[in-house]
């Protein structure tokens, strides 16, 4: 191979897209790993924190395409004070100030402003894609600046963030001549929209193929936006609300029959029951729908729908549509491949929830099933162990009881043998949520069976240290663990420091990990960034070693402990 | 302790928030006097339902430590909210807490979709659209329809003011906005005028 000459190479590799080849290309030899190098262009960089701008574009000066995370993962579940940080001005300050040729942004967890958004819109003159998933800290006047000032836009995608929205005319400030957008989401803003720029704004993008409507479109509008754009692949309803004897409905019904490319409907983010009919001539070539944005649709009304998407192959549905609701779906969705099922009521107070019934149709039914994200009232371990039998191809699995400590509802026993044996019969599991009454034991099968595993999420489970260190001995190919009120303590962190490194990052929150143990961790692993903080700021009062731990995040990283760390974060 | 009142979204969850109502005590006992724990130091303004929870459990935390994890079974109380659990995202949180879809009865009623309504503006020449249903009190509807028309409006008992908003009701009279319960106002109010001059009595 080393007779090629450098561009032969380079050509071989462009068809080697994914970033895991792309890092392993890097490894076999010096040669290699300049020529990849050069020739990068999509980096993947799991957490912010591990590796600076600048590093980044010394190894890989022509890159274009950059997707970062920030804060831990838990912090979506409000574990992680507000000013944690996950900041991203410093990157787009940097990337802006080396030239990058910069066209794709897609961040995660992070801390946008409307400067890093503006900085952007006037930095990189071919800049194409932006997706903010559950970011915050930014406003509509950023969006306004990105709309204005990036000629060839193609993408913007804004999935579950915080934004405030100053009721502007961010909409307005794409120009005339902006005639290049192919997806547009704007589904998580709250304020009004002007109705007819965005019909303009539809009208003068053929490309579009992807739209998601904020709850501010109503149904008039969103008719008039299927007639300019009949080749819409995605589509995220804002506001489907109307009186069905009406001109404006019966136009919608014409206009959606011929949306013949309709393959994946969400939003619904206010909807009513009566108006769903309007879909079913679509629903038959769904592959995707999303309806767990909308809660008042009684399971009846759900069934009825999903008996028409013969099609489907990702659903993300409310616990109202019931176990029958999931028995419907067993028989029509052949095809799932991907099932969500959300908590109506999140407090699990409310009466509408799954159980193990739904969950046991569904296995049964769609045998080519690889991720599953379930809340339900209750679980057994022979419904699992029936899951585990029906659906060996599972990537994802990850349960959630509404209440975290409950036992088998038929025996009173823990989950054990359930999860044991979905980790057993299913090999090629890479992430895995537990709940339920868990002992040490669950964690022996998944140290034991679960090779692939990348990603455990835990909370409440255990009897002892030996929980963890089953999984820290056993699991070679872990990435993050992420763990809240267990008993592990010192001895199970730690047992093997060096293994931290072979992983992106450990959470561990409500532990029995104390202030020494962290303190002697961050001595021995200086490559590892030691954080540890609590909400009342106890911990730089505290000087007794004894003193347990609330919360501890801990990353590997190339460039020391971070500087934007807030006061109540003490990196060890 | 009312939590829905802190949080404002309106008198349909009370139901469901007395049920989550917060004791200091073990599981099962009755306490009489529920107490109000200070929210944690940092700001979280934008999740006020989430300090609630995290304020609320703090306190509860300490006490399930004992039965938590037991394997003699003490049983966690499922109507304690508990930080971090279960697992859902605060915006989708909000979303379930949002107003219910409308019903057919409004639609037919209202003609229009119920929840837009139109403004119209003394001396302005055009007019605007508004969702009522977006507004959550008098103030927050007051300040969008200053920032709409770039006028201070002020409180609706506000004698300084220049502008007063008005609203045509079901029974086809103006009304000064402001007097009745909010969502009295949303369900009988079919259009606002904003009225300039000093004419209110």
């Amino acid at each position: 191979m080393n007779y090629f000459p450098d561009e032969v190479m380079e050509h071989v590799f462009d068809f080697v897209t994914s970033n895991r080849d792309r890092n392993a290309i890097s490894l076999v030899c010096k040669l290699w790993y300049r020529i990849e190098r050069l020739s990068r262009q999509r980096v993947f960089i799991g957490n912010c924190y591990a590796i600076s701008p600048e590093r980044l574009i010394a190894r890989f000066p022509g890159v274009k395409s950059i997707t970062l995370k920030g804060k831990p993962h838990f912090a979506d579940f409000n574990l992680v004070p507000h000013d944690w940080g996950g900041h991203v001005y410093p990157w787009i300050e940097v990337l802006a100030r080396s030239r990058v040729n910069l066209e794709e942004l897609r961040l995660k967890r992070m801390v946008v402003t409307d400067e890093g958004l503006e900085l952007i819109s006037r930095s990189f003159v071919n800049f194409k894609s932006l997706v903010l998933v559950t970011c915050e800290g930014f406003t509509t006047d950023g969006l306004a600046a990105i709309a204005a000032n990036c000629r060839s836009l193609k993408e913007l995608d804004l999935q579950e963030n915080e934004v405030e929205d100053h009721r502007g005319q961010w909409l307005n400030c794409f120009p005339e001549s902006c005639t290049s957008l192919v997806s547009l989401n704007f589904a998580c803003l709250k304020g009004d929209i002007n109705l007819a720029t965005l019909e303009r704004l539809v009208a003068r993008s053929p490309n579009l193929k992807s739209l998601r409507l904020s709850r501010a479109v109503p149904l008039e509008t969103l008719q008039k936006i299927l007639v300019r754009a009949p080749q819409l692949v995605d589509l995220g309803v804002g506001s489907f609300v109307h009186d069905p004897d009406s001109e404006t409905y019966s136009k919608l019904l014409t206009t959606i029959e011929k949306c013949k490319s309709m393959r994946s409907l969400c939003g619904f983010l206010e909807v009513a029951a009566y108006c769903l009919p309007a879909i079913y001539p679509i629903c038959s070539s769904l592959t995707s729908l999303n309806l767990s944005y909308a809660p008042g649709i009684p399971g009846s009304e759900l069934t009825k729908l999903i008996r028409h998407c013969r099609k489907l192959q990702c659903l993300w549905i409310l616990d109202c549509i019931g176990d029958k609701g999931l028995g419907v779906v067993a028989s029509s969705c052949k095809e799932l491949q991907e099932l969500r099922v959300f908590p109506s009521d999140p407090y699990g107070v409310g009466n509408a929830s799954v159980t193990e019934e739904g969950l046991v149709a569904i296995s049964r039914g769609c045998p080519k099933l690889t991720s599953l994200l379930y809340f339900c009232q209750q679980m057994t371990n022979a419904a699992l162990k029936i899951v585990a039998q029906n659906c060996r191809n599972f990537i994802q699995f990850r349960l959630c009881i509404l209440d975290p400590t409950k036992p088998d509802s038929s025996t009173n026993e823990p989950l054990d043998e359930g999860f044991g044996a979905i980790v057993q019969s299913c090999k090629g599991i890479r992430r895995l949520s537990l709940s339920g009454l868990l002992t040490d034991q669950v964690f022996y099968y998944i140290g034991m069976y679960a090779e692939q595993l990348e990603m455990l999420s835990i909370a409440f489970a255990a009897d002892s240290d030996k929980g963890m260190l089953y999984v820290l001995n056993g699991c070679k190919k872990i990435r993050k663990l992420e763990i809240m009120e267990c008993p592990f303590g010192n001895i199970a962190l730690l047992s093997d420091v060096g293994k931290y490194e072979t992983m992106r990052s450990l959470w561990m929150s409500s532990c029995e990990v104390t202030l020494g143990g962290c303190k002697t961790l961050a001595k021995k692993m200086p490559r590892l960034n030691v954080e540890i903080f609590s909400e009342n700021n106890e911990m730089e009062n505290c000087i007794d070693d004894e003193q347990k731990v609330q919360k501890l995040y801990l990353y590997r990283t190339l460039v020391g402990p971070r500087k934007d760390a807030p006061d109540y974060v003490w990196t060890l | 302790m009312e939590r829905s009142k802190s949080s404002g979204y309106g008198e349909c969850d009370q139901a469901n928030l007395k049920a989550t109502e917060l004791r200091l005590g073990l599981p099962g006992t009755q306490e009489e006097l529920p107490l109000k724990l200070e929210s944690p130091s940092f700001n979280n303004k934008k999740r006020a339902l989430a300090d609630d929870e995290e304020s609320a459990s703090k306190g509860n935390l300490g006490v399930l430590q004992d039965g938590r994890r037991s394997t003699s079974g003490v049983p966690r109380p499922s109507k304690v909210p508990i930080v971090g659990w279960p697992p859902v995202r605060s915006y989708r949180k909000n979303i379930y807490l949002s107003p219910p879809a409308t019903k057919k009865a409004d639609i037919a009623e209202g003609g229009a979709r119920a929840g837009y309504v139109k403004v119209s503006m003394d001396g302005a020449p055009y007019l605007r659209k508004v969702d009522l249903k977006t507004y959550k009190s008098y103030p927050e509807l007051l300040e969008s329809l200053e920032n709409m028309f770039n006028i201070p409006i002020g409180d609706y008992s506000d004698k300084g003011s220049d502008y007063s908003p008005t609203y045509e009701d079901k029974d086809g009279d103006w009304m000064l906005v402001g007097d009745v319960p909010w969502n009295m106002f949303t369900s009988t109010c079919k259009r606002l005028r904003i009225m300039r001059g000093g004419s209110r009595s």
